[in-house]
Protein backbone atom coordinates (compact mmCIF):
# COMPACT_ATOMS: atom_id res chain seq x y z
CA UNK A 1 0.00 0.00 0.00
CA UNK A 2 1.20 3.15 -0.92
CA UNK A 3 0.93 6.21 1.62
CA UNK A 4 -0.44 9.15 1.21
CA UNK A 5 1.73 12.33 1.51
CA UNK A 6 0.74 14.62 4.60
CA UNK A 7 1.86 18.43 4.30
CA UNK A 8 1.20 21.09 6.91
CA UNK A 9 -0.51 23.93 5.75
CA UNK A 10 -1.40 26.32 8.56
CA UNK A 11 0.10 27.15 12.64
CA UNK A 12 -0.97 28.71 15.24
CA UNK A 13 0.52 28.87 18.84
CA UNK A 14 -0.14 30.91 21.79
CA UNK A 15 2.66 30.74 24.04
CA UNK A 16 4.70 32.65 26.84
CA UNK A 17 6.67 34.17 24.12
CA UNK A 18 3.58 35.63 23.15
CA UNK A 19 0.03 35.07 20.92
CA UNK A 20 1.08 33.57 17.45
CA UNK A 21 3.53 31.08 15.94
CA UNK A 22 5.77 33.12 14.10
CA UNK A 23 5.81 35.19 17.30
CA UNK A 24 6.80 32.02 19.13
CA UNK A 25 9.42 31.74 16.34
CA UNK A 26 11.15 34.80 15.72
CA UNK A 27 11.49 35.59 20.01
CA UNK A 28 13.00 31.97 20.35
CA UNK A 29 15.44 32.58 17.77
CA UNK A 30 16.71 36.16 19.16
CA UNK A 31 17.09 34.36 22.30
CA UNK A 32 13.71 35.58 24.28
CA UNK A 33 12.93 33.60 27.37
CA UNK A 34 9.24 33.72 28.61
CA UNK A 35 10.19 32.05 32.20
CA UNK A 36 8.77 34.78 34.92
CA UNK A 37 9.45 33.57 38.46
CA UNK A 38 10.00 30.14 37.90
CA UNK A 39 7.05 29.35 35.11
CA UNK A 40 6.00 29.99 31.89
CA UNK A 41 2.50 31.94 31.75
CA UNK A 42 1.05 32.80 28.46
CA UNK A 43 0.87 36.87 29.87
CA UNK A 44 0.11 38.45 26.61
CA UNK A 45 -2.77 35.98 26.30
CA UNK A 46 -6.08 37.91 27.05
CA UNK A 47 -9.46 35.55 26.37
CA UNK A 48 -11.93 38.13 25.50
CA UNK A 49 -9.13 39.16 22.62
CA UNK A 50 -10.32 35.95 21.18
CA UNK A 51 -13.40 34.26 22.74
CA UNK A 52 -17.07 35.50 23.38
CA UNK A 53 -17.86 35.53 27.26
CA UNK A 54 -19.94 32.52 26.70
CA UNK A 55 -17.28 31.09 24.80
CA UNK A 56 -14.77 31.64 27.61
CA UNK A 57 -17.22 30.20 29.79
CA UNK A 58 -17.88 27.78 28.48
CA UNK A 59 -13.89 25.97 28.06
CA UNK A 60 -11.38 25.40 30.61
CA UNK A 61 -8.13 27.64 30.05
CA UNK A 62 -6.49 25.13 28.27
CA UNK A 63 -9.41 24.98 25.54
CA UNK A 64 -9.21 28.58 25.63
CA UNK A 65 -5.72 28.39 24.43
CA UNK A 66 -6.31 25.39 21.61
CA UNK A 67 -9.00 27.63 20.29
CA UNK A 68 -7.31 30.44 20.09
CA UNK A 69 -4.54 28.39 18.21
CA UNK A 70 -6.54 26.65 16.65
CA UNK A 71 -8.07 29.95 14.70
CA UNK A 72 -4.70 31.19 13.94
CA UNK A 73 -3.98 27.40 12.29
CA UNK A 74 -7.23 27.54 9.99
CA UNK A 75 -6.34 31.08 9.20
CA UNK A 76 -3.10 30.42 7.99
CA UNK A 77 -3.88 27.53 6.17
CA UNK A 78 -6.64 29.77 4.39
CA UNK A 79 -9.13 28.00 5.93
CA UNK A 80 -11.19 31.40 7.81
CA UNK A 81 -13.83 31.62 5.32
CA UNK A 82 -14.25 28.50 4.22
CA UNK A 83 -13.48 24.82 4.65
CA UNK A 84 -11.51 23.31 1.53
CA UNK A 85 -12.90 19.67 1.78
CA UNK A 86 -16.42 17.88 2.94
CA UNK A 87 -16.64 18.43 6.64
CA UNK A 88 -16.85 14.86 7.49
CA UNK A 89 -13.56 13.98 5.98
CA UNK A 90 -11.56 16.63 8.39
CA UNK A 91 -10.89 15.60 11.93
CA UNK A 92 -9.50 17.13 14.92
CA UNK A 93 -7.02 15.09 17.06
CA UNK A 94 -5.49 17.30 20.42
CA UNK A 95 -3.55 15.96 22.62
CA UNK A 96 -3.04 16.97 26.72
CA UNK A 97 -1.14 15.54 29.69
CA UNK A 98 -3.82 16.98 32.60
CA UNK A 99 -7.16 18.36 30.72
CA UNK A 100 -9.06 20.99 32.59
CA UNK A 101 -7.26 20.81 35.80
CA UNK A 102 -8.16 24.28 37.13
CA UNK A 103 -11.63 23.73 36.18
CA UNK A 104 -11.74 20.32 38.57
CA UNK A 105 -9.61 22.11 41.36
CA UNK A 106 -11.88 24.58 41.67
CA UNK A 107 -15.29 22.59 41.35
CA UNK A 108 -13.22 20.93 44.67
CA UNK A 109 -12.75 23.71 46.32
CA UNK A 110 -16.80 24.45 46.23
CA UNK A 111 -17.01 20.89 47.07
CA UNK A 112 -15.35 21.47 49.84
CA UNK A 113 -16.70 24.42 51.68
CA UNK A 114 -14.19 26.85 50.35
CA UNK A 115 -16.41 29.38 48.48
CA UNK A 116 -18.02 31.44 50.98
CA UNK A 117 -20.65 33.09 48.17
CA UNK A 118 -22.37 29.80 47.79
CA UNK A 119 -23.75 26.58 49.56
CA UNK A 120 -20.57 24.26 49.69
CA UNK A 121 -20.97 20.53 49.06
CA UNK A 122 -22.23 18.66 45.99
CA UNK A 123 -24.70 21.23 45.05
CA UNK A 124 -22.14 23.95 44.20
CA UNK A 125 -20.88 22.24 41.60
CA UNK A 126 -20.73 23.72 38.42
CA UNK A 127 -23.30 21.92 35.76
CA UNK A 128 -20.38 22.91 33.46
CA UNK A 129 -17.42 20.99 35.24
CA UNK A 130 -17.70 18.08 33.49
CA UNK A 131 -17.40 19.22 29.71
CA UNK A 132 -15.33 21.66 30.79
CA UNK A 133 -12.48 19.97 32.65
CA UNK A 134 -13.01 16.65 30.35
CA UNK A 135 -9.61 15.97 28.80
CA UNK A 136 -11.30 15.40 24.94
CA UNK A 137 -12.40 19.30 25.51
CA UNK A 138 -10.38 20.88 23.33
CA UNK A 139 -10.83 18.53 20.53
CA UNK A 140 -14.65 18.87 20.70
CA UNK A 141 -14.07 22.47 21.13
CA UNK A 142 -12.43 22.80 17.46
CA UNK A 143 -14.95 20.30 16.07
CA UNK A 144 -17.63 22.67 17.18
CA UNK A 145 -16.53 26.06 16.29
CA UNK A 146 -15.03 24.99 13.27
CA UNK A 147 -17.78 22.20 12.33
CA UNK A 148 -15.10 19.62 11.66
CA UNK A 149 -17.15 16.05 11.59
CA UNK A 150 -14.44 13.46 10.63
CA UNK A 151 -12.30 11.62 13.76
CA UNK A 152 -12.11 13.75 16.78
CA UNK A 153 -10.73 12.70 19.89
CA UNK A 154 -8.08 13.63 22.05
CA UNK A 155 -4.81 11.87 23.41
CA UNK A 156 -3.64 11.07 26.58
CA UNK A 157 -0.12 10.44 27.10
CA UNK A 158 1.40 12.51 29.58
CA UNK A 159 4.52 15.09 28.50
CA UNK A 160 4.28 12.92 24.94
CA UNK A 161 0.67 13.91 23.67
CA UNK A 162 1.28 16.96 21.70
CA UNK A 163 3.58 14.53 19.29
CA UNK A 164 1.13 11.41 19.44
CA UNK A 165 -1.46 14.06 18.81
CA UNK A 166 0.52 14.58 15.36
CA UNK A 167 1.17 11.22 14.80
CA UNK A 168 -2.25 9.89 14.96
CA UNK A 169 -3.59 12.69 12.69
CA UNK A 170 -0.63 11.70 10.32
CA UNK A 171 -2.21 8.35 10.03
CA UNK A 172 -5.93 9.14 9.74
CA UNK A 173 -4.53 10.81 6.43
CA UNK A 174 -1.96 8.51 4.88
CA UNK A 175 -4.61 5.86 5.35
CA UNK A 176 -7.55 7.83 3.42
CA UNK A 177 -9.45 8.15 6.81
CA UNK A 178 -9.43 12.00 7.16
CA UNK A 179 -8.44 14.68 3.51
CA UNK A 180 -6.99 17.14 6.41
CA UNK A 181 -6.48 17.36 10.37
CA UNK A 182 -6.76 19.73 12.72
CA UNK A 183 -4.05 18.47 15.44
CA UNK A 184 -1.82 19.86 18.27
CA UNK A 185 -2.11 19.83 21.71
CA UNK A 186 -2.71 22.14 24.55
CA UNK A 187 -2.14 22.78 28.47
CA UNK A 188 -2.87 24.68 31.24
CA UNK A 189 -1.31 23.46 34.42
CA UNK A 190 -0.56 26.05 36.13
CA UNK A 191 -2.67 25.09 39.41
CA UNK A 192 -1.68 25.01 42.52
CA UNK A 193 -2.17 21.12 42.70
CA UNK A 194 -0.20 20.53 39.80
CA UNK A 195 2.12 22.68 41.29
CA UNK A 196 2.55 20.80 44.44
CA UNK A 197 2.19 17.33 43.09
CA UNK A 198 4.75 18.03 40.25
CA UNK A 199 6.86 19.95 43.45
CA UNK A 200 6.95 17.40 45.59
CA UNK A 201 7.74 14.56 43.26
CA UNK A 202 11.45 16.90 42.49
CA UNK A 203 10.62 16.83 39.16
CA UNK A 204 10.46 21.56 38.85
CA UNK A 205 13.19 23.48 39.21
CA UNK A 206 13.81 24.80 42.61
CA UNK A 207 15.96 27.51 40.61
CA UNK A 208 13.25 28.41 38.51
CA UNK A 209 15.49 27.98 35.71
CA UNK A 210 15.05 25.78 32.43
CA UNK A 211 18.81 24.94 31.09
CA UNK A 212 18.12 21.75 29.13
CA UNK A 213 21.72 19.78 28.92
CA UNK A 214 23.73 22.07 31.67
CA UNK A 215 25.67 20.37 34.20
CA UNK A 216 23.69 22.62 36.69
CA UNK A 217 20.03 21.35 35.19
CA UNK A 218 17.81 21.22 38.50
CA UNK A 219 14.27 19.90 36.93
CA UNK A 220 11.84 21.63 34.39
CA UNK A 221 10.06 24.99 34.71
CA UNK A 222 6.07 24.42 34.18
CA UNK A 223 4.39 26.61 31.15
CA UNK A 224 1.31 26.63 29.65
CA UNK A 225 0.41 26.87 25.69
CA UNK A 226 -1.24 25.82 22.81
CA UNK A 227 -0.07 24.42 19.50
CA UNK A 228 -2.26 23.80 16.63
CA UNK A 229 -1.09 22.51 12.99
CA UNK A 230 -3.53 22.14 9.81
CA UNK A 231 -2.42 18.68 7.95
CA UNK A 232 -3.88 18.03 4.55
CA UNK A 233 -3.23 15.38 2.07
CA UNK A 234 -0.52 16.43 -0.21
CA UNK A 235 -2.46 16.09 -3.45
CA UNK A 236 -5.58 17.64 -2.66
CA UNK A 237 -3.67 20.89 -0.71
CA UNK A 238 -1.61 21.29 -4.08
CA UNK A 239 -4.97 21.15 -6.14
CA UNK A 240 -6.60 23.65 -4.36
CA UNK A 241 -2.99 25.50 -4.29
CA UNK A 242 -2.63 25.89 -1.43
CA UNK A 243 0.40 27.51 0.48
CA UNK A 244 2.45 24.49 1.90
CA UNK A 245 4.68 24.88 5.04
CA UNK A 246 6.23 21.76 5.07
CA UNK A 247 5.75 17.91 5.16
CA UNK A 248 5.21 15.34 8.03
CA UNK A 249 7.45 12.55 6.79
CA UNK A 250 6.72 10.32 9.71
CA UNK A 251 6.62 9.55 12.87
CA UNK A 252 7.27 7.06 15.50
CA UNK A 253 6.07 5.80 18.88
CA UNK A 254 7.62 3.58 21.31
CA UNK A 255 7.20 2.21 25.22
CA UNK A 256 9.91 1.65 27.55
CA UNK A 257 8.04 -0.60 29.74
CA UNK A 258 10.96 0.27 32.46
CA UNK A 259 9.70 2.77 35.03
CA UNK A 260 6.40 4.71 35.46
CA UNK A 261 7.98 8.26 35.90
CA UNK A 262 12.26 7.80 34.50
CA UNK A 263 13.23 7.28 31.10
CA UNK A 264 15.32 3.96 30.37
CA UNK A 265 18.79 4.71 31.61
CA UNK A 266 19.85 4.36 27.83
CA UNK A 267 17.33 5.69 26.09
CA UNK A 268 16.40 2.75 24.42
CA UNK A 269 12.48 3.49 23.96
CA UNK A 270 13.73 7.05 22.89
CA UNK A 271 15.79 5.72 20.48
CA UNK A 272 13.39 3.24 18.83
CA UNK A 273 10.97 6.18 18.61
CA UNK A 274 13.43 8.33 16.58
CA UNK A 275 14.68 5.00 14.46
CA UNK A 276 11.29 4.02 13.63
CA UNK A 277 9.99 7.97 12.94
CA UNK A 278 12.75 7.78 9.82
CA UNK A 279 12.21 4.63 8.42
CA UNK A 280 8.70 5.57 8.10
CA UNK A 281 9.77 8.75 6.72
CA UNK A 282 12.10 6.74 4.33
CA UNK A 283 15.09 8.21 5.72
CA UNK A 284 18.79 7.51 7.30
CA UNK A 285 20.35 9.52 10.19
CA UNK A 286 22.35 10.91 7.84
CA UNK A 287 19.30 13.19 6.13
CA UNK A 288 18.90 14.52 9.69
CA UNK A 289 19.54 18.46 10.06
CA UNK A 290 18.46 19.48 13.21
CA UNK A 291 16.79 17.81 16.45
CA UNK A 292 14.62 19.83 18.20
CA UNK A 293 15.04 17.95 21.37
CA UNK A 294 12.65 16.80 24.47
CA UNK A 295 15.29 18.35 26.55
CA UNK A 296 13.36 18.92 30.26
CA UNK A 297 16.01 20.58 32.07
CA UNK A 298 16.04 17.33 34.73
CA UNK A 299 19.36 15.33 35.08
CA UNK A 300 17.48 11.89 34.15
CA UNK A 301 16.05 13.12 30.70
CA UNK A 302 18.78 15.51 29.48
CA UNK A 303 21.14 12.45 30.04
CA UNK A 304 19.07 9.66 28.57
CA UNK A 305 18.27 11.64 25.43
CA UNK A 306 21.42 12.37 24.80
CA UNK A 307 22.30 8.40 24.64
CA UNK A 308 19.52 8.03 23.03
CA UNK A 309 20.18 10.08 20.04
CA UNK A 310 23.61 8.77 20.18
CA UNK A 311 21.81 5.27 19.71
CA UNK A 312 19.21 6.62 16.97
CA UNK A 313 21.33 8.68 15.16
CA UNK A 314 24.94 6.96 15.25
CA UNK A 315 27.92 9.74 14.08
CA UNK A 316 25.64 11.76 12.68
CA UNK A 317 24.15 12.48 16.38
CA UNK A 318 28.07 14.62 16.76
CA UNK A 319 27.08 16.49 13.84
CA UNK A 320 24.13 18.34 13.68
CA UNK A 321 22.64 21.46 16.51
CA UNK A 322 19.88 20.08 18.81
CA UNK A 323 18.35 22.46 20.69
CA UNK A 324 15.79 22.51 22.89
CA UNK A 325 12.31 25.17 22.85
CA UNK A 326 11.26 24.13 26.74
CA UNK A 327 14.84 26.72 26.91
CA UNK A 328 12.62 29.54 26.31
CA UNK A 329 9.05 28.82 27.46
CA UNK A 330 9.31 25.79 29.69
CA UNK A 331 7.73 22.58 29.80
CA UNK A 332 4.13 22.80 28.71
CA UNK A 333 3.51 19.13 29.14
CA UNK A 334 0.85 17.88 27.35
CA UNK A 335 1.06 20.92 24.41
CA UNK A 336 4.91 20.69 24.36
CA UNK A 337 5.08 18.29 21.39
CA UNK A 338 2.85 20.31 19.13
CA UNK A 339 4.44 23.76 20.20
CA UNK A 340 7.98 22.46 19.57
CA UNK A 341 6.73 20.84 16.07
CA UNK A 342 5.27 24.28 15.08
CA UNK A 343 8.52 25.87 16.49
CA UNK A 344 10.63 22.95 14.29
CA UNK A 345 9.09 23.85 11.12
CA UNK A 346 9.20 27.15 11.59
CA UNK A 347 13.19 26.90 11.94
CA UNK A 348 13.42 24.57 9.16
CA UNK A 349 11.90 26.85 6.88
CA UNK A 350 14.26 29.65 7.85
CA UNK A 351 17.07 27.55 8.09
CA UNK A 352 18.09 28.47 11.19
CA UNK A 353 18.48 26.27 14.51
CA UNK A 354 16.93 28.11 17.48
CA UNK A 355 19.12 27.98 20.77
CA UNK A 356 19.48 26.48 24.10
CA UNK A 357 19.32 29.54 26.10
CA UNK A 358 21.02 29.43 28.73
CA UNK A 359 23.40 26.13 28.17
CA UNK A 360 26.80 26.73 29.39
CA UNK A 361 27.97 24.53 31.09
CA UNK A 362 28.86 21.04 29.36
CA UNK A 363 28.12 17.90 31.88
CA UNK A 364 29.76 14.61 31.37
CA UNK A 365 28.49 12.90 28.60
CA UNK A 366 26.30 15.08 27.00
CA UNK A 367 28.48 16.05 24.37
CA UNK A 368 26.40 17.30 21.79
CA UNK A 369 26.02 20.23 20.07
CA UNK A 370 23.29 22.15 22.33
CA UNK A 371 23.43 25.30 20.00
CA UNK A 372 24.82 27.16 23.06
CA UNK A 373 24.41 31.14 23.11
CA UNK A 374 22.53 32.41 19.93
CA UNK A 375 21.00 30.63 16.66
CA UNK A 376 22.81 29.60 13.72
CA UNK A 377 22.33 28.96 10.19
CA UNK A 378 21.50 25.30 9.42
CA UNK A 379 24.22 23.73 7.15
CA UNK A 380 22.24 21.77 4.61
CA UNK A 381 24.33 18.22 3.76
CA UNK A 382 22.28 18.08 0.00
CA UNK A 383 20.01 20.99 -2.11
CA UNK A 384 17.29 19.42 -0.48
CA UNK A 385 14.90 21.45 1.94
CA UNK A 386 16.04 20.69 5.94
CA UNK A 387 14.93 17.74 7.60
CA UNK A 388 14.73 17.28 11.90
CA UNK A 389 13.22 15.28 14.45
CA UNK A 390 11.14 16.38 16.93
CA UNK A 391 11.38 14.78 20.61
CA UNK A 392 8.58 14.24 23.09
CA UNK A 393 8.72 11.42 25.86
CA UNK A 394 5.86 11.56 28.59
CA UNK A 395 5.53 9.78 32.27
CA UNK A 396 4.75 6.13 31.93
CA UNK A 397 7.30 5.54 29.53
CA UNK A 398 5.65 6.87 26.42
CA UNK A 399 8.26 8.38 23.54
CA UNK A 400 7.14 9.92 20.25
CA UNK A 401 9.18 11.45 17.52
CA UNK A 402 8.22 13.38 14.54
CA UNK A 403 10.02 13.88 11.70
CA UNK A 404 9.34 17.00 9.51
CA UNK A 405 10.77 18.70 6.63
CA UNK A 406 10.35 22.01 4.98
CA UNK A 407 8.82 22.68 1.97
CA UNK B 1 -34.85 34.33 54.04
CA UNK B 2 -36.10 37.41 56.05
CA UNK B 3 -37.51 39.95 53.15
CA UNK B 4 -40.20 38.86 50.82
CA UNK B 5 -39.11 37.83 47.40
CA UNK B 6 -41.07 40.11 44.81
CA UNK B 7 -41.66 38.89 41.56
CA UNK B 8 -39.15 41.85 40.56
CA UNK B 9 -36.51 40.33 42.43
CA UNK B 10 -36.63 37.29 40.60
CA UNK B 11 -36.46 38.91 37.30
CA UNK B 12 -33.77 40.86 38.06
CA UNK B 13 -31.74 37.32 39.11
CA UNK B 14 -32.42 35.72 35.70
CA UNK B 15 -31.72 38.86 34.31
CA UNK B 16 -28.41 38.91 35.59
CA UNK B 17 -27.38 35.51 35.73
CA UNK B 18 -28.27 34.73 32.05
CA UNK B 19 -26.22 37.98 31.11
CA UNK B 20 -23.26 36.63 33.28
CA UNK B 21 -23.64 33.22 31.57
CA UNK B 22 -23.18 35.36 28.00
CA UNK B 23 -26.55 36.35 26.83
CA UNK B 24 -26.19 39.69 25.13
CA UNK B 25 -27.89 42.51 28.01
CA UNK B 26 -29.20 44.47 25.33
CA UNK B 27 -31.33 41.58 23.46
CA UNK B 28 -32.32 40.16 26.86
CA UNK B 29 -35.99 41.09 27.60
CA UNK B 30 -39.46 39.13 29.01
CA UNK B 31 -40.42 38.40 25.14
CA UNK B 32 -37.09 37.62 23.58
CA UNK B 33 -36.94 33.23 23.48
CA UNK B 34 -34.56 31.36 24.36
CA UNK B 35 -33.02 30.67 21.08
CA UNK B 36 -32.37 34.13 20.34
CA UNK B 37 -30.50 34.79 23.27
CA UNK B 38 -28.23 32.28 22.86
CA UNK B 39 -29.70 30.10 26.10
CA UNK B 40 -28.80 26.46 26.16
CA UNK B 41 -29.68 23.86 28.04
CA UNK B 42 -26.78 24.13 29.83
CA UNK B 43 -27.32 27.60 30.90
CA UNK B 44 -30.91 26.66 32.01
CA UNK B 45 -29.32 24.12 34.78
CA UNK B 46 -26.75 26.46 35.77
CA UNK B 47 -29.92 28.65 35.95
CA UNK B 48 -31.67 26.38 38.35
CA UNK B 49 -28.54 25.75 40.73
CA UNK B 50 -28.37 29.69 41.26
CA UNK B 51 -32.14 30.18 41.61
CA UNK B 52 -32.32 26.78 43.87
CA UNK B 53 -29.87 28.46 46.06
CA UNK B 54 -31.58 32.06 45.99
CA UNK B 55 -35.02 31.28 47.22
CA UNK B 56 -34.96 27.60 48.10
CA UNK B 57 -36.80 25.44 45.55
CA UNK B 58 -36.16 22.63 43.21
CA UNK B 59 -36.58 22.71 39.86
CA UNK B 60 -36.56 19.52 37.94
CA UNK B 61 -35.30 19.25 33.87
CA UNK B 62 -39.32 18.76 33.46
CA UNK B 63 -40.28 21.85 34.25
CA UNK B 64 -38.48 23.71 31.89
CA UNK B 65 -40.04 21.64 29.10
CA UNK B 66 -42.94 24.29 28.03
CA UNK B 67 -40.41 27.34 28.48
CA UNK B 68 -39.83 29.35 25.25
CA UNK B 69 -39.41 33.04 26.63
CA UNK B 70 -37.16 34.43 29.05
CA UNK B 71 -40.36 35.74 30.38
CA UNK B 72 -41.60 31.90 30.68
CA UNK B 73 -38.26 31.47 33.02
CA UNK B 74 -39.37 33.96 34.85
CA UNK B 75 -42.67 33.17 35.34
CA UNK B 76 -42.09 29.66 36.35
CA UNK B 77 -39.45 30.52 39.01
CA UNK B 78 -42.08 33.30 40.21
CA UNK B 79 -44.50 30.75 40.30
CA UNK B 80 -42.81 28.20 42.45
CA UNK B 81 -41.81 30.83 45.01
CA UNK B 82 -44.92 31.67 45.68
Amino acid sequence: MTLRDVVITGVGAVTPLGVGARVLHERWTAGACGIRDGEAPCTDFTVTDHLTSKEARRADRSTQLAITAGDEALADAGWADELPYDPELIGCVLGTGIGGISTLENNHDSLHNHDSLRDSGPGAVSPLAVPLMMSNAGSAALSLRHRLRGPVFSVVSACAAGSHAIGTALRMIQHGEAEAMVTGGAEAPLTPLSRAAFGNMNALSPSGISRPFDARRDGFVMGESAGVLVLENGDSARARGARILGTLRGYGSTGDAHHITAPHKEGRGGARAMSIALSDSGLTPEDVDYVNAHGTSTQLNDRAETLALKLALGERAAQIPVSSTKSAIGHLLGAAGAVEAVATLLALRDRIAPPTIGWEEPDDGLDLDYVPGAARPLKMSNGRPPIALSNSFGFGGHNATLCLQAA
Amino acid sequence: MATKTTPQDIETTVMQSLAQFGADPDALTREATLEEVDVDSLDLVELTQVVEDAYDIDLENADFKKVKTVGDVIDLVVERVG
